[in-house]
């Protein structure tokens, strides 16, 4: 149990730290690897909750896919560092006056509420042979098919929309024309003509 | 002993630490989008906790939907942001101003 707290503060401190980079980084490269790092620190936090299944998701889908895809969008703008970083000083004393406020609300609201009504807060121990994915999987395609399927939509539409809104018809660009090429008959290339031979000197 | 308070706690910072990103970041469009990330993932360690806590699978079933409209999101997001860097050659969200709002 000690041994779990420990491991339990030891994430969550690496979790808030490597969000604090990607808050305060000026580099966006920087800024793109804390937060590949903060998904890390997630993982190995919800593995301890024991939500095996979703802590590999995240590492697979998040830091595989998505991250990535952030990792091409920076590289590939080249952003001017300079311009982005001027505003930082300005809004900074406003934007951690507002956070302390919250947190301390948030975190008096948690303690405050679970004290009084007596909530123990401590995890329910899994029975024996509890499987987290196969308990997923049967609650999934069952009671939730219809949202799984419309996620299946929303990824299509993400897919869809991506594409139309990236894809750009470049002026002078030369394009096969495949119909044209199929549709092309031997008389409308070559011409046969007619003549007389020529008489001889 | 870890319990549902040190989840909500853990999650309670985070998610106010990305409020604070979104407003020191107001410049860096993709800045502001990896703290919604954040954000998300904050309100995700909610949900685990809470399945965690009341021993129901749903809250997973509902983080599992959350990422899969967060990736949806980060895609299009992106794709916006690419098209208007290649329109604007400048991604700071002040200069954005051409609605006039």
């Amino acid at each position: 149990m000690l041994f779990q707290a420990i491991l339990f503060y030891a994430f969550a401190a690496m979790l808030i730290g490597a969000a604090l980079g990607v808050v305060f980084s000026r580099n966006p490269v920087h800024a793109v690897m804390f937060l590949v790092l903060t998904f890390f620190q997630a993982a190995a936090l919800w593995l301890m909750a024991e939500a095996e299944f979703l802590a590999i998701v995240l590492v697979l889908v998040y830091v595989g896919a998505v991250m990535v895809l952030f990792l091409f969008v920076v590289m590939m703008l080249d952003v001017n560092v300079e311009s982005a970083k001027r505003g930082l000083t300005r809004f900074a004393p406003v934007a951690i006056g507002i956070a302390l406020v919250m947190v301390v609300q948030l975190i008096q609201l948690i303690w405050y509420k679970s004290s009084s009504a007596a909530i123990p807060g401590i995890f329910s121990t899994n029975p024996e042979g509890y499987d987290n994915t196969k308990a997923l999987g049967a609650v999934l395609y069952t009671e939730h098919v219809y949202a799984f399927e419309i996620a299946a939509v929303i990824l299509l539409l993400a897919i869809v929309a991506a594409i139309t809104l990236t894809m750009r018809k470049r002026p002078g660009l030369k394009l096969q024309n495949i119909a044209a090429q199929v549709a092309v008959r031997a008389k409308d290339r070559v011409r046969i003509v007619k003549m007389k031979s020529e008489k001889k000197l | 002993m870890i319990g549902l308070q040190h989840y909500l706690t853990l999650s309670a910072m985070l998610f106010v630490l990305s409020i604070a990103g979104i407003i020191i970041n107001r410049r860096n469009l993709i800045l502001i989008l990896m703290c919604i990330e954040l954000m998300l993932l904050a309100v995700n360690f909610n949900f685990i906790a809470f399945s965690r806590f009341l021993g129901d699978e749903t809250g997973q079933i509902f983080v599992f939907f959350i990422l899969t409209v967060a990736a949806a999101e980060a895609a299009i997001g992106l794709a916006i942001l690419v098209v208007l860097f290649r329109n604007r050659r400048s991604i700071d969200v002040e200069e954005l101003n051409i609605l006039k709002g």
